[in-house]
């Protein structure tokens, strides 16, 4: 086990800590809060990267997997089943403890779905709607993938904004923490420290996860098939199942992103399902480069960060569609390649060239 | 690549240590912080935009008439684009980071509802511009809000419908919570007051074209139309009615309250009738009415200073704004538990969108006396005559 | 239902499905000559309605309108010039990326020249309250001005194709670049003309119905979404099947609305995207081979 390729996380992870110990020495808790929502937006990034990048998906839609894992996750810890509390179908899920009691904030007694059931619901059915989707958007190419992803994004949007229990247009609030090994997910000033850990440890496991897959046999497919996808069918890749495959991981990991926000944040609207947020996502992945899942990260900090600190103010679309231009007139692999650096490269090689030429063949320079 | 990885990361803990380690100063002993949470641009900037107009407006006045009670009023406006989470973290910054002592908005239910709890927790006072009844019912005692019960405003379409003998009665609403909210308030209230509604459906926001839906109540041959709706697209509906030559009374919400859809209804506008608070017709009231002053005095500020009219969703937060004066005032103190007693307790207070009467029960403080049956006459809002 | 009511679902069918069909043109125009579909479609729409809005209070409305549409052709120009000038061979993934950005950015433009509020042009003839009764139906004398500029729109299209010069030149570009290069044709300037022709169409569409659907900076998407839908279902590059697919989608959203809650008329229209996307991606009249994507 090379640990050389660790090296990455360990020093994202060291400076994840570095970080917050010097906000807290500092007094300055609240940045954790944009910095831990700003983690569960970049799940949904790593996943997106995992799917433009490596297997060449493009997807305008993804918000929509987020929101399916946060609504399902809110439907489900929030319903109150008081009024059916001595149903044999209750009582018998409360001795399972799938169902159990809590107090709101208001001393009102609920009877709800337990956050880990919903947790295990809402992978279920991203994984589910997925596939259904994923079957058909995978045989689809260019302009005609991106519009499926986008009417899909646009479905779940107005099916959470048309539907009574999904709460319409206020979306759905009083969703209560999730309890996670004696910690909790919850938006809770107290909880704020354990709560950028959680969020941060669970884009670590991604971004591990997402590593040992590019690294693997499966990466190595899907790069293939980005590469030239009759050339891989040649070599006998089943195209369709690997592009399948990373279309439902990068579902689940935008669930998961939206399944622990809402936790987090304690509520779900459809602001979330917009779509501007899912081209937001595009945008990031964009910018840090189609598939580098660093810069991805980076760039999804970074401009999760600002937006939700309010700094671009009213010019926040703006500023993302003014990135996205810019980066994709100028700098089309992304920031952190951008052709400057190429060029100084090129520049180099061909000035050592020239020299080559240029000596007598005796005395030919390193 | 790991060296200018390292270098990379030297360079970011720097610059964060420089960040936190200015952390602001000790804020000025007297001056009183307000933040805002407004969603003046986006999916609601008609609700935002006049809002923000207005808060920067009157705190502009306040401090230059020396500040609330001799406190100077520092006001940060930040904009959510009517998003809930944007709001969620902005309510996060207002609270722990900037220490405010009180937040005006959210504008739209949605929002609110999303940072009641946070704002409870956090020991905030919030005083919302949103009409959801949830915001304040249950009550959490540090969340109030400034708009007016949608029920009384069910209530008044009812009564007038009473008094002009309709009994059957078509629904349509735009799909935002203010739309949503009113539509489950028609269908409360429609029995008692005799009312059936024999259809009731949500347009989008965005609708260009409400023909269908008109020709499905014009089937029904309802004797009336209720379009309950704070979006621009509600305009449509008395065009298409007229359009469509239906001739029945078409009753709107206080949603309506502002002279920009009487313009885009243009002609089709005349006759609408709808409950709302007195500010659009404020130079009808007469002279000795509590709330004449105030309300001609914003209303010509307002016009003149931005060039555009002043709508009674601005006046949500003037109202906000007057409610924490008045308490400062009552209380002598910015000590957040102070103040939030003395808004719980104030009486009689004169607001844009009526007189404000408090309690631990009512963190709204509006009765059924706040509406005015209005109407558009000559394309301008006037009372509608008993 | 009544003969009049299905009448009334009819008219109200053709009056979107026609303003869907000139979006839809719109697209069609750009991606024919250049293999990009323009996210920004649904923009020039409402920027024309917006200018020939502004323009209206001092001009008399045809000039406006006629304004509005040149100022809007000038925007298109610049597009061009600034932003797909200076792509070499760009990917699909780019070219969808830079238009969106693109739309975003005309949008938050008009949000600061403007503001927020909900304008309306003034109806063409009469006025808001206006009624033609045309056997038991009701619509308004705009409905007729919004069918007839579509047709006209098509129709000069059509001759614009057959008969001019530049016309033939585009369609020459859009069959196949190089050999249209190598009889001389200026294909950079096609690309400009393309941009410049669809921006026209759609800011005469914008001027047209404002004053049925009013204008917001922020109605842009949606039109294009109803637009791309409609494209797609024709058959992307086929105008006369976008005017067809348009009236389909028009009716098939009027007659829903009898049958099911308002509130789910859009999931309809986006659903019959999907259906088309998986099923049939060359669209109701296009070419299985022919829809292998053009090159840019």
């Amino acid at each position: 086990m090379r640990l050389g390729k660790y090296i990455p996380i360990l020093t994202v992870l060291l400076l994840v800590v570095a970080i917050q110990l010097i906000i807290s020495a500092g007094g300055a808790n609240y940045y954790l809060t944009q910095l831990t929502m700003s983690a569960y937006y970049s799940l949904v990034i790593i996943g997106l990267c995992l799917l433009m990048g490596y297997a060449g998906q493009i997807s305008l839609g993804h918000a929509g997997f987020f929101a399916i894992g946060g609504y399902t996750s809110a439907v489900l810890t929030t319903v109150n089943l008081m009024s059916h509390a001595d149903s044999s179908t209750v009582g018998f899920l409360k001795r399972l403890g799938m169902v159990f009691e809590r107090q709101d904030l208001y001393g009102n007694t609920l009877l709800a779905f337990s956050p880990w059931l919903a947790f295990i619901a809402a992978l279920l059915i991203t994984v589910v709607i997925a596939l259904i989707i994923g079957i058909p958007v995978i045989r689809l190419r260019g302009h005609y993938l991106a519009m499926a992803t986008l009417g899909f994004g646009l479905i779940i949007y107005r099916v959470v904004l048309g539907t009574g229990f999904l709460g319409e247009a206020d979306g759905i609030t009083g969703v209560p923490g999730f309890p996670l090994f004696g910690l909790e997910v919850s938006g809770a000033l107290s909880r704020r420290v354990s709560n950028y850990y959680i969020a941060w440890a669970l884009v670590l496991l991604g971004m591990l996860l997402a590593m040992n897959l590019i690294r693997s046999r499966v990466g190595r497919a899907l790069r293939s098939i980005h590469g030239s996808e009759e050339a891989a069918g040649a070599m006998g890749i089943d195209t369709a199942r690997y592009k399948l495959a990373t279309f439902v991981l990068s579902a689940v990991f935008a669930a998961v992103g939206g399944i622990f926000l809402t936790h987090y944040n304690g509520s779900i609207g459809p602001s979330e399902v917009t779509g501007m947020k899912s081209v937001r996502y595009v945008a990031i992945v964009a910018v840090g480069g189609m598939d580098n899942l660093w810069g991805a990260l980076l760039m999804s900090i970074l401009l999760n960060f600002l937006s939700l600190r309010g700094v671009f103010g009213s010019y926040d679309d703006a500023v993302f569609a003014a990135i996205l231009l810019v980066i994709m007139l100028f700098f089309p692999d992304g920031l952190l390649r951008a052709p400057g650096l190429r060029h100084l490269t090129i520049l180099r090689q061909k000035a050592a060239a020239l020299l080559r030429r240029s000596k007598p063949r005796g005395a030919e320079d390193a | 690549m790991t060296k200018k990885l390292m270098v990379g990361i030297l360079v970011i803990l720097i610059i964060l240590s420089f960040f936190v380690g200015c952390k602001k100063t000790e804020k000025a002993k007297e001056a009183v912080k307000v933040g805002a949470i407004l969603a003046v641009t986006g999916g609601a900037s008609w609700l935002g935009s006049p809002e923000a107009k207005t808060l920067e407006m009157l705190v502009e006045e306040t401090n230059a008439a020396g500040g609330i009670d001799g406190h100077p009023v520092e006001l940060i406006i930040k904009d959510s684009q009517a998003s809930a989470e944007k709001a969620i973290s902005f309510a996060k910054q207002l609270i722990e980071e900037e220490q405010v002592l009180v937040i005006v908005g959210p504008s739209t239910s949605g929002e609110s509802m999303a940072i009641k709890d946070i704002c409870q927790e956090g020991q905030t006072i919030l005083l919302s511009c949103a009409a959801a009844e949830t915001i304040v019912d249950p009550v959490a005692s540090y969340v109030f809000k400034t708009p007016q019960k949608d029920s009384y405003a069910a209530i008044w379409i009812f009564k007038t419908m009473q008094d002009m003998g309709i009994s059957k009665i078509g629904v349509v609403v735009g799909n935002t919570g203010f739309g949503n909210g009113g539509k489950a308030q028609l269908e409360k209230y429609a029995p008692e007051h005799g009312i059936e509604i024999a259809i009731a459906e949500v347009y989008d926001r965005a609708a260009t074209d409400l023909t269908g839906v008109l020709t499905k109540l014009k089937a029904q041959g309802v004797e009336a139309v209720v379009n309950w709706s704070i979006v621009p697209a509600q305009s449509i509906i008395p065009k298409n009615m007229a359009q469509l030559g239906m001739e029945v009374p078409l009753f709107q919400s206080h949603g309506f309250g502002n002279i920009k859809y009487v313009e885009a209804a243009g002609e089709a506008a005349e006759g609408i009738i709808f409950p709302c608070g007195r500010l659009l017709v404020a130079d009808a009231l007469p002279a000795d009415h509590p709330q004449k002053d105030l309300l001609v005095g914003y209303k010509n500020e307002y016009e003149s200073r931005y060039g555009e009219d002043a709508s009674t969703f601005g006046g949500h937060a003037y109202d906000a704004f007057i409610l924490l004066k008045a308490a400062i005032e009552k209380s002598g103190s910015v000590e957040m538990g102070e103040v939030r007693d003395a808004i719980e307790g104030l009486q009689g207070v004169v607001g844009t969108a009526g007189i404000f009467n408090l309690s631990a029960s009512d963190h709204n403080g509006l009765g059924l006396d706040s509406f005015e049956i209005l109407t558009v006459e000559d394309g301008k809002f006037t009372l509608l005559e008993q | 239902m009544s003969f009049e009511q299905f009448f009334q679902y009819f008219l109200s069918g053709i009056t979107s499905g026609s303003m869907y069909a000139i979006i839809a043109i719109g697209f069609n125009i750009i991606y024919n000559t250049t293999g990009i579909i323009n996210f920004a479609q649904g923009e020039f729409l409402i920027l024309g309605g917006m200018i020939g809005i502004s323009l209206s209070s001092f001009l008399p409305l045809p000039l406006a309108i006629a304004a509005a549409v040149i100022l809007t052709m000038g925007v298109g120009a610049l597009i061009d010039f600034l932003f797909i000038r200076w792509l070499k061979r760009p990917s699909v993934l780019r070219l969808v990326i830079i238009t969106i950005g693109i739309s975003i950015l005309i949008r938050e433009s008009m949000l600061h020249i403007w503001d927020e509020k909900v304008r309306t042009l003034r109806h063409f003839t009469g006025t808001e309250i206006s009624s033609i009764e045309i056997l038991g139906a009701y619509i308004s004398p705009q409905v007729l001005w919004v069918l007839g500029i579509s047709a006209v729109i098509v129709v000069a299209l059509s001759l614009f194709f057959r008969l001019t010069l530049v016309g033939r030149a585009m369609r020459a570009c859009s069959d196949n670049r190089t050999a249209a290069r190598l009889c001389g044709i200026r294909a950079r300037r096609m690309v400009t003309f393309s941009f410049m022709l669809s921006a026209a169409i759609g800011a005469l569409a914008g001027c047209a119905i404002s004053p049925l659907t009013q204008t917001q900076y922020d109605m842009g998407s949606s039109l294009a979404i109803k637009g791309f839908t409609v494209a797609i279902l024709g058959g992307l590059g086929n105008s006369t099947a976008a005017v067809i697919a348009g009236l389909v989608l028009g009716l098939l959203e009027a007659f829903s609305i009898s049958v099911l809650p308002l509130a789910y008329i859009d999931a309809v229209s986006i659903a019959v995207l999907l259906v088309i996307l998986f099923f049939r991606p060359s669209g109701l009249f296009g070419n299985r081979e022919a829809s292998a994507l053009k090159e840019f």
